[in-house]
């Protein structure tokens, strides 16, 4: 049975477990309709030309884990940011674990997808904004929003800001070797609101993991946000991480993509900007050796006038790795004063590893300033001939001017200890110690 | 000009290509439809030899199997293959007696464009007189190619008389089943020009010069092979500025280049085919398949200036096989009114240290949509590669659309790839310091798109560049917005 038809009939067993009188079960049944039609992506599609998820769906996964397994704090404490200077919202196996997590309802409410939905006290915002900035027109989203059950539900009201950064982590304990998870996250923030958050997703044994993860961020006026998203799961494991955002009038989103880990990641990131005086920032460091595939699809979509969007990412690719870079702007006619930026570079380390690259614009306004740049290359020789010269070791030298390189993604994560974390993620990948702070 | 700007404007809006279709041509026309009949009645027309007719019958069958492409960022009503006549014997009777009967507007852009009488009765279907001076520059000219061994025909001709040029070229870079058009094209092309330069030529004139002169009527599926065999030189020429009125609404030409071991091929374009009027309808659906192969340290230079056609789909590309192989592509798409136009180049590197440089101006007016498409790849054994893109925008007016999608792959450590792209309007600064200095308006502009486009205007001959330079001007006039 190939998994299309197991998802199906899957959906039998689902409807099960949850409230199918409830608006939300509507949604699901429709999103579901439409995935059956639509198939999952494959390579004749444009956006998915140069990733294929063939593989991926070959494999027997599980699609509900087989049974609850508990975990130690101290076991996992190595992939928490901070044990007490974060709200945590963590998952294991696609359970909600209440024991790792650390939610709260004081004037925010940092807690779960599943109790929204069910709760009458949520219920009105869960109305209001579920699927609703999310693409019907994809597939792997509306596979996610026909099983959207468990996930992370935050709820920043006017002008409030959480006291702390919240991390959302997801574990896969490695109890169901092939186990197919499909998070969903409803982040909303009303006017003036600001928040930060961090993603992650951990495999914790090599496990043949494919997360399809779908995130929708409500940003209202003058809101501010930043996102995380640090991805250094088990080679073995997958990801397809679909994140839309809306934004209002003054908002700023600024979402970081850190990209170590993992076998296959696909980041569909996109803005909406539906008011004027938005900002967007994309930002991304991929570092991929081994057999790993990366691929970062961006959207940024400008259809108010006076906004701005700044796209940065840069890549790494040794030994086999794959990168993708597939961003896209879009200035629609009305969106004049539009100041869009998009640049992309990447470093070949070495022969058998590809980058493929394409950097898109669509404009439709005339009085805007949109570019984009991209480069290819290699570390430059003289550089690496001054600091070796200075008797820093070549594989040092190396590592500072890739350091370098990703510098200018790296200055703007705003999280001291994510800083401190992903320094050292880039250090341990490329088997150096520098013996000082950057 | 003493015109209030809207006077201008009205003026301009009003202003349509005035020189509309021909329906009175005697000619030998072939039933409607393609099958298999029809494309063996073509080359039997031809009096080509069994290999061709059975090359175009495959091709023929190949695009039985092939669907329309849809990925070009164009919309456009399809073309019924059905109901189009495959075959039509130019018409060697002069249009008109005299420059007089001529449309006095068509000539005007003539005398704009600075095109020179002689060549303006050619342009205008004149009947020229046998001792007029280009006919015996032109017969001069035959004269110099073929003492230096250059083969200058007609692509009928070179089967008939090099069939083993032909049958070696045809087909080698761009395959009949390379894509649909392609397909189409190799199964009814009707002529075309064929071109080779022999071991270490070089040639001693642009044979663009040749070409204005002597050009035929080069009918709907225009099939062109340049050969530049080693360490030889040419500078080709297509098109031309002056306006072209064509009865064809499908174009579908193929172009192959190869340049040899060390050899040098530069081909320009110039495009100003009808298209269609302020309302988008009518216009030219121009197809076209342009490809060069590079041996060893050849070089392909393609040039392309386009003004007109409704729907413009263009891809010149370059294979650079050789080892320190050049490709290069200088191209200005202006759009204007309801054009379309999805344009650009792929440049594929192979061999080592190979470089191209690719220079892309859109310019959109009106209502148009200019896309720049283009693909870098690098293969694995392309060591030391080297690319650079370039692809600006400029839009005029706020209901046009200028887009971009460039691929760009890479499979090899060492290569340097750079990609720039702007979108912006002309600068309010720019035309106020213009206006300042006491030129108007639609001359700034004229000037900003001229400094705009400067790098791809200076990369065609020179005589092209001045009129170029002019097509630009005449192109958006009216644009300002």
């Amino acid at each position: 049975m190939d998994l299309t038809d197991k998802l199906l009939s899957s959906f039998i067993a689902f409807e099960d477990q949850v409230n199918v009188n409830d608006p939300v079960h509507e949604i699901r049944t429709e999103a579901l309709k439409r995935f059956e039609k639509q198939g999952f992506p494959n390579k004749k599609l444009e956006a998915w030309k140069y990733t294929s998820l063939q593989e991926l769906l070959a494999t027997d996964y599980s699609i509900f884990p087989k049974s609850k397994c508990a975990l130690e704090y101290a076991n996992v404490r190595q992939y928490f940011l901070h044990e007490i200077e974060t709200f945590k919202i963590v998952f294991v196996d696609g359970q909600y674990s209440s024991f790792l997590s650390e939610t709260t309802h004081d004037g925010v409410d940092v807690c779960l997808f599943s109790a929204a939905i069910e709760k009458p006290k949520y219920k009105h915002v869960v109305d209001a904004y579920f699927n609703k900035v999310a693409n019907q027109k994809d597939a792997l989203t509306n596979l996610n929003t026909s099983f959207a059950n468990e996930g992370a539900y935050i709820f920043i009201p006017k002008g409030k800001a959480p006291l702390k950064p919240i991390e959302i982590v997801h574990f896969a304990t490695g109890a169901t070797p092939q186990i197919l998870l499909q998070p969903r996250n409803l982040i909303v923030l009303e006017e003036g609101a600001e928040a930060q958050i961090i993603e992650r997703h951990q495999a914790l044994a090599p496990i043949e993991a494919f997360t399809n993860s779908v995130t929708e961020i409500y940003a209202g006026k003058n809101v501010i946000l930043d996102y995380y998203k640090f991805q250094n799961d088990q080679l073995t494991a997958s990801l397809v991480d679909n994140t839309y955002i809306d934004q209002k009038e003054g908002s700023e989103v600024r979402v970081h993509t850190l990209s170590f880990g993992n076998k296959l990641v696909r980041n569909n990131l996109n803005f909406y900007q539906n008011g004027e005086h938005c900002n967007s920032v994309l930002k991304g460091v991929t570092l991929a050796s081994e057999r790993q595939h990366i691929d970062h699809y961006t959207l940024v979509h400008h259809a108010q006038p006076n906004c701005e969007s700044h796209q940065d990412y840069k890549g790494v690719y040794d030994d086999r790795s794959v990168g993708v870079f597939n961003g896209k702007i879009i200035v629609d006619q009305i969106a004049q004063k539009i100041n869009a930026f998009q640049q992309n570079n990447n470093l070949l380390i070495n022969d058998k590893a590809t980058i493929n690259t394409k950097p898109q614009l669509e404009i439709f306004a005339d009085d805007v300033r949109c570019s984009h740049g991209c480069t290819i290359g290699q570390l430059d020789e003289d550089a690496l001939f001054y600091l070796r010269s200075r008797g820093i070791p070549e594989k040092e030298s190396r590592a500072l001017l890739m350091y370098a390189f990703a510098n200018n993604v790296l200055e703007s994560v705003k999280n001291n200890a994510l800083e401190r974390r992903v320094k050292q993620v880039i250090a341990d990948k490329l088997g150096v110690r520098l013996g000082f702070d950057l | 000009m003493a015109y209030t700007e809207e006077e201008l404007k009205k003026e301009l809006e009003t202003k349509e290509y005035a020189y509309g279709f021909y329906t009175d041509i005697e000619s030998e026309t072939f039933p409607k439809g393609l099958n298999e009949e029809i494309v063996r009645a073509i080359s039997e027309k031809k009096e080509e030899p069994k290999w061709m007719t059975e090359w175009r019958l495959e091709a023929f069958k190949q695009w039985q199997k092939m669907t329309e492409p849809e990925w070009a960022n164009v919309h456009y009503a399809k073309p019924d293959f059905q109901d189009i006549s495959y075959y039509s014997a130019p018409n060697k009777k002069p249009k008109y007696d005299s420059l007089d009967e001529v449309d006095p507007e068509l000539l005007d852009t003539f005398k704009r464009l600075g095109i020179s009488l002689d060549e303006q009765k050619k342009l205008a279907g004149v009947a020229v007189d046998v001792v007029m001076d280009s006919v015996s520059v032109a017969t001069t000219f035959k004269k110099t190619l073929a003492e230096k061994g250059i083969i200058f025909c007609s692509i009928s001709e070179a089967i008939k008389e090099h069939p083993e040029l032909v049958k070696k070229y045809i087909g080698s870079v761009v395959p009949p089943r390379d894509n649909f058009y392609a397909a189409l094209n190799s199964a009814v092309f009707s002529d075309g020009s064929f071109c080779y330069i022999p071991k270490g030529v070089k040639c001693p004139m642009e044979l663009s010069t040749y070409f204005r002169i002597n050009q035929a009527g080069t009918g709907q599926f225009e099939r062109t092979l340049v050969i530049a065999d080693q360490g030889s030189y040419v500078s080709y020429l297509e098109g031309c500025t002056a306006p072209s009125r064509d009865e064809n609404q499908l174009h579908a030409a193929v172009v192959e280049l190869i340049a040899l071991d060390d050899a040098e091929i530069k081909y320009s374009t110039v495009q100003n085919w009808f298209p269609g009027d302020k309302e988008g309808k009518g216009g030219v659906y121009n197809f076209v398949t342009k490809r060069g192969l590079c041996e060893r340290n050849a070089k392909i230079s393609w040039t392309q200036v386009e003004t007109g056609s409704a729907v413009t789909w263009k891809y010149p590309s370059c294979i650079l096989k050789g080892d320190n192989s050049i490709g290069e592509f200088y191209s200005i798409a202006v759009t204007n009114n309801f054009q379309q136009a999805d344009t650009g180049t792929k440049m594929v590197h192979l061999g080592k240290n190979t470089k191209s440089t690719i220079i892309s101006k859109g310019i959109s007016a009106g209502r148009s949509q200019n896309s720049y498409r283009g693909l870098v790849q690098i293969q694995s054994r392309a060591e030391n590669a080297r690319n650079f893109s370039q692809c600006d925008s400029l839009l005029m007016g706020n209901q046009c659309g200028a887009h971009t999608f460039p691929y760009i792959e890479a499979k090899n450590k060492s290569a340097q790839i750079e990609h720039e792209a702007t979108t912006s309007k002309i600068g309010e600064d720019q035309i106020f310091y213009c206006n300042q200095r006491g030129i108007d308006t639609e001359k700034a502009i004229a000037l900003i798109v001229n400094g705009f486009s400067k790098e791809v205007l200076n990369k065609l001959p020179m005589e092209f560049a001045v009129e170029a330079q002019k097509l630009l001007e005449i192109s958006l006039e009216g644009s300002v917005g």
